[in-house]
């Protein structure tokens, strides 16, 4: 059933975004005003499940590329947002009929909706990864032949451009060196599909989940339930680990907000390896022995102890009480061709890949 | 010797120093009106020690007057605010998310013009003259006084805010009449993170009248008692600032309160680096001294319901004080709390309601009110009380410590007597002798500083030299505040790569203090 997301229902996804953002996607607080102001501008956005979905739908994916901290000094434009769905359009030769979110993390959730409420154009309830993750291929619809391309971006200024590659790694790979370009914040529309692709290849009722998670975690605090364990439920995982922030470390890696946090508990120590998300989780024993508990793909969330407020790997600091939850993605994340993309391979680690429960996904030789 | 002075919503602490030594020191209630308490704090100091005008090298004052202004929306200018960034960020104007009400009360006017930067400088769109005069005639006809300028990536490079205040002063100055304009620039006022930035800088421009008004008051109040010495305020991180500065940026001085005590705390115990646990009737708010100034908060404050992103101290308040609920069951204090009626409702002043106070009596660590009242308690549900209050405050303490390092607790506050000598985890509590005025006592602590906030591009190879370019220009402005060039330091620094952005992008916060030059 076709439902409504007024300026209400914004400030939960947002915070629910947070959660799934898993420690990435920026501060969603600009894109939330930004969703907020179009829906006050446009009216309400229609959001409608897959179901719904005629097969011969066009479906556009809308993004913001480029630097989280830029975005809160160059404050985006709804403009700027609307400028790459037209021109991919043209290029289509006819006009979206919905948008989609290809990811449910951070600001990337916020800003579909602040075009489909220009657009007037509904907004699929669904995402390409169920997540966040910080790469443009790094989404379901890759899996299934899906291109990113034709892609469209756009600033501020007006500049437009239409990407023609020969695969998705190709378009983040040239998107990105335009985004820098053009101030380092750009909006970007693609992954064409028809209302069938997207049926077969997005994460179905990803909106829903996140309101769920941010009203959840409110609701839990009013009612003095445990908002974490009301998350843990939420997503159908389980918490790790909790104890307190020991040591965070930042490495200068061009591009990456890459690091280590430690966080202590009455058990011994947790170590979170990130790179703009939550990547890995382990734990060491006494001798020092590293047990790996989970890994990307799975969602590792860290939370605040007591307000069950997500924590970005920006804000981590020492002295925060938090607590670690791990949980399931989507399961086709742990195919051997997803692994390749997101698995800790891909981001330099040498461990295998391990479920939120800890079982090691079996990838055939 | 110099004074210092603490106005606060209820009271007004004043204190003659000599040095670091507290020669008198007056407690009054605060009072409507600047000039007469201020008055009437100088001629009881005089009373307690007697000096004259001549001796008195500098009076440093720490006021809530501008804080007050802006909650209460009275007094506030009429103020424009013009933002240089088109055609970038204009579906997210000035004032966007603001409460309604404080709209009002400024009458504010939003303008938008091109200009701006990218984050490595280069421009968006370059200013236009005409436009900037066409919105300054039309905040002149609209009866604007203030203006607050921003612009995108202005603590990049803040040429065009500079020129576009040129441009706004002139036109006002042609506008019919000639009238005065009082021009605030956001690079000058805050860091990066456009919105909250442009807000402080409004804020700013709304209270530079009163910011006139409160200094001519405090400056005659003072000359009244023949004291010729400059006049200095106290700014969010414990520093000075001059009369000048003062009328320039009011906004500076908003977390003064706080920020006094706590360093008024660590004066008084002799340490510089400590926490300090300042234990109220409903709270204790516990925060961290480094090398002498408060940690300050990462994020954003709301300020009177503003997202700014102020410097204010990091302060972590639980529900525990003086006036505390016990619960008899569960021994766990707070937080609800009798408050003000602490004196008709404790125990021990005859009430009914078992309060953190009635508990600290019956223990013996406190000899108010009738201690026969809570004779009845049994010492060992007594004693369960007082560890859990003494738990729960470590706990807090130890999250708002920075590392795992040993760290001294300096324990201040009427409610303080709810804390034992010995803190798990820290152990000896210090608790100074001279609280009643460390207010006052932290504002007169005569340093002066200069912060430096923005991202720079760091080669690899070049990476202690643009450090060290940053660090000498938050030196310079040290010492374009009035510090001794010599004794200035550099305080706090901070480098925060930036995720997604080319080149190094790095952003570096660098805080450099020095003692005021007194006598100048």
């Amino acid at each position: 059933m076709a439902w409504s997301i007024g300026t209400d229902a914004i400030g939960d996804l947002a915070r629910g975004a947070a959660v799934l953002g898993t420690g990435g996607g920026g501060d969603p607080y600009i894109g939330a005003l930004l969703a907020r102001q179009a829906v006050a501008e446009h009216g309400p956005v229609t959001a409608v499940t897959l179901d719904e979905l005629a097969d011969d739908a066009l479906v556009i994916t809308v993004a913001m590329m480029g630097a989280p901290t830029v975005m809160v000094e160059k404050l985006p434009t709804l403009d700027e947002i609307m400028e790459p769905v037209a021109a991919l359009g043209t290029y289509l030769g006819r006009p979206a009929t919905h948008v989609a979110c290809a990811e449910i993390g951070g600001v990337n959730s916020t800003i579909p909706i602040a075009a489909a409420a220009a657009l007037g154009l509904p907004l699929l309830d669904a995402d390409g990864m169920g997540r966040a993750f910080p790469e443009l291929q790094m989404v379901l619809p890759t899996l299934y032949g899906i291109s990113a391309s034709p892609l469209a971006f756009a600033d501020e200024k007006g500049n437009v451009g239409v990407l023609q590659t020969v695969d998705n790694s190709w378009t983040e790979r040239i998107a990105r060196v335009a985004a820098v370009e053009m101030g380092c914040s750009v909006m970007i529309c693609g992954f064409a599909m028809s209302g069938a692709q997207a049926r077969e290849s997005l994460v179905r009722d990803s909106l829903q989940r996140c309101i769920g998670l941010g009203s959840g975690i409110a609701q839990a605090r009013t009612g003095k339930v445990d908002p974490v364990d009301r998350v843990v439920e939420l997503l159908e995982g389980r918490e790790l680990f909790a104890g307190k922030v020991v040591d965070v470390q930042r490495a200068t890696t061009t591009g990456f907000a890459r690091g280590t946090a430690t966080v202590r508990g009455d058990d011994g120590d947790l170590t979170l390896r990130f790179q703009n998300e939550h990547l890995i989780a382990s734990v060491a024993d006494a001798a020092g022995d590293e047990t790996v508990l989970a890994t990307t793909p799975d969602l590792i969330v860290v939370l605040e102890h007591d307000t069950g407020e997500p924590v970005t790997t920006e804000g981590l600091r020492y002295g925060q009480r938090v607590r670690v939850v791990a949980a399931p993605s989507d399961p086709r994340w742990h195919s051997p061709e997803a692994l390749a993309m997101v698995g800790p391979g891909y981001f330099g680690y040498d461990v295998p890949a391990r479920r939120f429960d800890g079982r090691v996904t079996e990838v055939p030789a | 010797m110099h004074i210092g002075i603490d106005v606060g919503g209820t009271n007004t602490d004043a204190v003659l120093m000599e040095g670091v030594t507290t020669l008198a020191g007056v407690k009054h209630s605060t009072t409507p009106d600047v000039t007469t308490g201020i008055v009437r704090a100088i001629e009881d100091l005089r009373a307690q020690h007697h000096f004259t005008g001549a001796q008195v090298q500098a009076v440093m004052i720490g006021t809530t007057h501008f804080i007050n202004a802006l909650v209460e929306a009275q007094r506030l200018a009429p103020t424009a605010a013009l933002r240089l960034g088109l055609p970038a960020t204009k579906s997210l104007p000035p004032l966007i998310d603001w409460p309604q009400p404080l709209v009002e009360a400024l009458s504010a006017r939003t303008y938008l013009a091109h200009g701006g930067y990218e984050f490595d400088g280069r421009p968006i769109s370059p200013l236009d003259p005409d436009e900037l005069r066409a919105h300054a005639r039309d905040m002149a006809a609209h009866g604007i006084r203030s203006v607050a300028i921003s612009s995108v990536f202005s603590p990049v490079n803040h040429d065009l805010e500079d020129q576009a205040a040129a441009i706004v002063r002139d036109e006002f100055a042609t506008a019919d009449g000639g009238a005065e304009v009082a021009v605030s620039l956001s690079h000058e006022i805050g860091r990066i993170g456009l919105l909250e930035r442009e807000n402080a800088t409004i804020i700013n421009a709304a209270l530079r009248e009163l910011a006139g008004e409160i200094v001519d008051g405090l400056t005659s109040a003072a000359r009244a008692q023949g004291i010729e010495a400059p006049i200095y305020l106290s700014q969010n991180d414990g520093t000075l600032m001059d009369e000048d500065f003062v009328r320039s940026y009011p906004v500076a001085t908003f977390a003064s309160g706080p920020t006094n005590s706590m360093r008024g705390a660590a004066v008084t115990s002799g340490l510089t680096t400590c926490a300090v646990v300042d234990v109220g009737g409903t709270t204790t708010d516990i925060g961290l001294l480094v090398g002498g100034f408060p940690r300050e908060t990462a994020g954003e404050v709301k300020v009177a319901g503003v997202r700014t992103n102020f410097r204010m101290p990091d302060v972590l308040s639980i529900g525990i004080g003086g006036g505390s609920l016990v619960d008899l069951e569960t021994a766990e204090v707070g937080p609800g709390s009798v408050g003000y009626r602490l004196t008709t409702e404790a125990l021990v002043f005859g009430g009914s309601t078992l309060t953190a106070t009635d508990i600290a009596v019956a223990a013996g660590r406190a000899d108010i009110g009738d201690a026969s009242r809570v004779a009845h308690l049994d010492p060992a549900f007594v004693q369960r009380v007082l560890d859990r209050i003494a738990e729960r405050v470590s706990e807090a303490v130890d999250r708002m410590r920075t590392s795992p390092d040993p760290i001294p607790v300096v324990a201040v506050g009427g409610g303080s007597i709810l804390l034992p000598d010995e803190l798990p985890l820290f152990g000896a509590a210090h608790r100074p002798e001279n609280y009643s005025v460390a207010n006052a006592i932290g504002a007169s602590i005569a340093q002066v500083g200069g912060e430096i906030d923005k991202v720079v591009a760091i080669e690899p190879s070049r990476r202690e030299e643009s450090i060290a370019a940053v660090k000498q220009e938050a030196v310079e402005k040290a010492i374009a505040a009035g510090a001794r060039p010599e004794s200035v330091d550099v305080v706090d620094f901070d480098e925060v790569p930036i995720p997604y952005l080319p080149g190094n992008a790095t952003r570096i916060r660098v805080k450099a203090v020095g003692d005021l030059e007194m006598g100048r």
